[in-house]
């Protein structure tokens, strides 16, 4: 038998309930407000041009990388690399990224794995070219899409970042991302990649890679200013993406991008 | 040393970061799932079915599927890089990715085999339970047993016509709702390597399907082993003491019981075995008829540097040979043994093409990278991602089933059901 006491007590606390809005029960999402605070604050998407063309493989863009964002120097993983392509009059590819050139390529011999190497004779080669390689800030990021945690996630002006305090180190971000940029940092045991130096662009200052290149074939941009020297460019002369066809929308424009780039 | 450095050969032209990231926990990952939702679809066929020839095999396979449960999400956590933090992805779990679910999957399918497990022992648990309350006098053992029991019946002692006819309703439903959820568990293993868009091998909807597939038969296979190993220890006992031994008096009872069991339960292996072979060869002519990009160097891979594990070791050995030896007309103990022996070896290897073989080619589809499993440990990564680690995860359901069926034991009582 309900007392009169209790009777009132729970018809107050299921009115009070009833008249609670439904809206008042929805879930804040941090990162929803996050975006939604800071795209109004700020006009930017950041994406990078590359010119293949001015590129000559020095590798000054990888080792300034890795001393800037603390990527042990002898360790063989990078957020940058430079890779080369020889094609031989014969129709033959060869490509090589010997430790990212991180030193540069100052020999003219091709790596083949397993400590062979492959010299291609000035004389037979058709054309040849440097593609360096970073991140893609994928618009669709894949990596972001499979992290089972959320320590990796965009950012509003479209870097994907790395949480490495949350980070279990499962490697499904690894797996998912088409560019073969992620690895697992030497030291902290946390998935690791590009940012496009986060910590500099967001002060103002340029990516270590881009401060680094002496002939100016890297670019940072911000493609939301239609008067950014990059956006002009992106929009106004031929440029290309690497691997469109995953649906990734990726963010760093190539200028002089071959079919045999991979 | 990079994680992967170590066992990570590379050939021609790959990326620098590119080494192989999951190694040999990862393929016990699905390996174990797979064994886990086949012991488990392997009960239900006699519950929800009513095959009454399977009955012994059903109990068997439910407190296996069990026992296996356990050591299912041990594979992930050794291969993480943080284990400390593997709870994350059950605190905040990012529902975008396939592991996430993993938590929910996990412990709605534990929570079904452990219910129907309940219901199937009831008047077990509820009989020692009584019998151990009504004894003066509890030695130590006795007084840790009562306790177990005591835990187990949770607090309903009723174990009248009524009740246990109500519990056998429960079964039923627990062990059709489980078949679903078990396929699920496994086929969603099949979905995390199936919707990796960048890896070519990997990336196909069959893959669910096929890990499903494959599941069932390696966990049919496995049952049907571990019963055949039983039976066999059990019959040695019997001989030794020719005494009463639980329910079976005689080897010759238990040696026709036995092998009944198992040519009914080697017809529902070849069943599955054939689905199984049926769509991996689906999608390996598929891949080849509309050659795409990725194809050249997935051809490279499947016929020729992979060759011997794909087309001798799985194929051949694993699936081919035991379908002869099972299909032969008057199946033996001798002859399934081998033959499941055989199934099992052709599931792992299943697993590890899949696993490693959609690792051993690189994105710029230029360049190979060779797998070296760390035999001898000289860290702890190398111990828990190499052979001591993956033979510690094959060995621990077998461990935990010895524990397990000292509470629900699988021979020695006589079922209500």
């Amino acid at each position: 038998m309900i007392s009169r006491r209790n009777f009132l007590k729970k018809t107050a606390l299921g009115l009070a309930g009833a008249a609670l809005p439904l809206a008042a029960l929805e879930l804040v999402d941090p990162g929803k407000l996050f975006a939604q605070v800071a795209a109004e604050k700020t006009a930017v998407r950041w994406v990078f041009l590359v010119d293949t063309l001015k590129c000559v493989g020095c590798g000054l863009c990888v080792s300034a990388c890795k001393l800037e964002n603390e990527i042990p120097y002898d360790a063989n993983v990078t957020r940058t690399w430079v890779e080369r392509y020889v094609l031989t009059k014969k129709g033959k590819l060869y490509a090589d990224t010997p430790k990212g050139a991180r030193d540069g390529y100052a020999s003219t011999k091709i790596e083949l794995g397993h400590g062979e190497f492959q010299d291609v004779k000035a004389g037979e080669i058709e054309k040849a070219f440097f593609v360096p390689k970073l991140c893609n800030q994928c618009e669709n990021p894949p990596c972001v899409q499979v992290c089972p945690v959320g320590a990796t996630y965009q950012a509003p002006d479209g870097v994907v970042l790395v949480d490495r305090t949350w980070c279990i180190g499962c490697g499904y971000c690894i797996m998912g991302c088409p560019y073969g940029v992620r690895f697992f940092h030497p030291v902290y045991h946390t998935a690791e990649k590009c940012n496009f130096c986060y910590h500099r662009i967001t002060k103002g200052m340029k990516p270590a890679c881009v401060q680094a290149c002496p002939f100016g074939a890297r670019q940072l941009g911000n493609i939301k200013d239609p008067n950014d020297p990059v956006t002009k460019i992106i929009r106004t002369q031929r440029v290309g993406v690497l691997k469109s066809e995953y649906g990734t929308k990726p963010q760093v424009y190539y200028i002089g991008l071959d079919e045999e780039v991979r | 040393m990079v994680h992967g450095e170590i066992w990570t050969v590379k050939e021609l032209f790959v990326a620098p970061n590119e080494y192989i990231y999951w190694s040999i926990q990862i393929v016990m990952y699905p390996f174990m799932t797979g064994l886990v939702a086949g012991a488990f679809v392997l009960s239900s066929l006699y519950h929800v079915f009513g095959i009454q020839k399977l009955k012994d095999m059903a109990r068997f396979a439910l407190v296996f599927s069990f026992a296996l449960l356990f050591a299912a999400p041990m594979p992930l956590l050794l291969h993480l890089l943080r284990p400390e933090r593997g709870l994350y992805v059950f605190f905040t779990p990012h529902f975008t990715s396939a592991i996430a679910a993993f938590g929910i999957v996990f412990f709605t399918y534990s929570a079904i085999v452990a219910s129907e497990l309940w219901f199937l022992y009831r008047k077990h648990l509820v009989g020692v339970f009584l019998a151990l309350r009504g004894k003066q006098d509890k030695t130590i053992t006795e007084r840790i047993r009562f306790l177990i029991f005591f835990a187990l019946t949770l607090g309903v002692t009723d174990v009248s016509e009524e009740a246990l006819h109500r519990d056998e309703k429960a079964i039923k439903f627990l062990a059709g709702l489980g078949i679903p959820v078990a396929c699920f568990l496994h086929g969603y293993a099949g979905f995390i390597f199936g919707s990796v868009k960048a890896n070519a091998l990997w990336m196909t909807p069959l893959m669910p399907v096929i890990f499903i597939m494959s599941a069932i038969v390696s966990g049919i296979a496995l049952c049907m082993l571990t019963y055949v190993v039983t039976m066999e220890i059990r019959k040695f006992l019997a001989s030794r003491r020719k005494a009463l031994h639980g329910r079976y008096q005689t080897t010759e009872e238990i040696k026709s019981v036995e092998i009944s069991v198992i040519q009914m339960t080697a017809k529902y292996l070849l069943v599955f075995l054939v689905a199984a072979i049926s769509l991996e060869m689906l999608d390996l002519i598929f891949r080849g008829y509309t050659a795409m990009k990725s194809w050249d160097v997935l051809r490279s891979v499947i016929y020729e540097r992979d060759f011997a594990d794909i087309f001798i070791l799985q194929y051949g050995l694993g699936n081919l040979a035991p379908l002869i030896l099972l299909l032969l007309p008057g199946l033996t103990l001798r002859r399934t043994v081998i033959a499941v022996l055989l199934v099992l070896t052709g599931v792992f290897m299943m697993r590890w093409n899949v696993v490693i073989g959609g690792q051993s080619f690189s994105q710029t589809y230029a360049g190979y990278m060779h797998y070296h499993l760390p035999i001898v440990p000289q860290d702890l990564e190398t111990l828990k991602e190499g052979l001591v680690g993956a033979l510690g995860i094959f060995i621990m359901p077998f461990a935990l089933f010895w524990v397990i069926n000292k509470i629900f034991p699988v021979f020695e009582y006589e079922s209500g059901h």
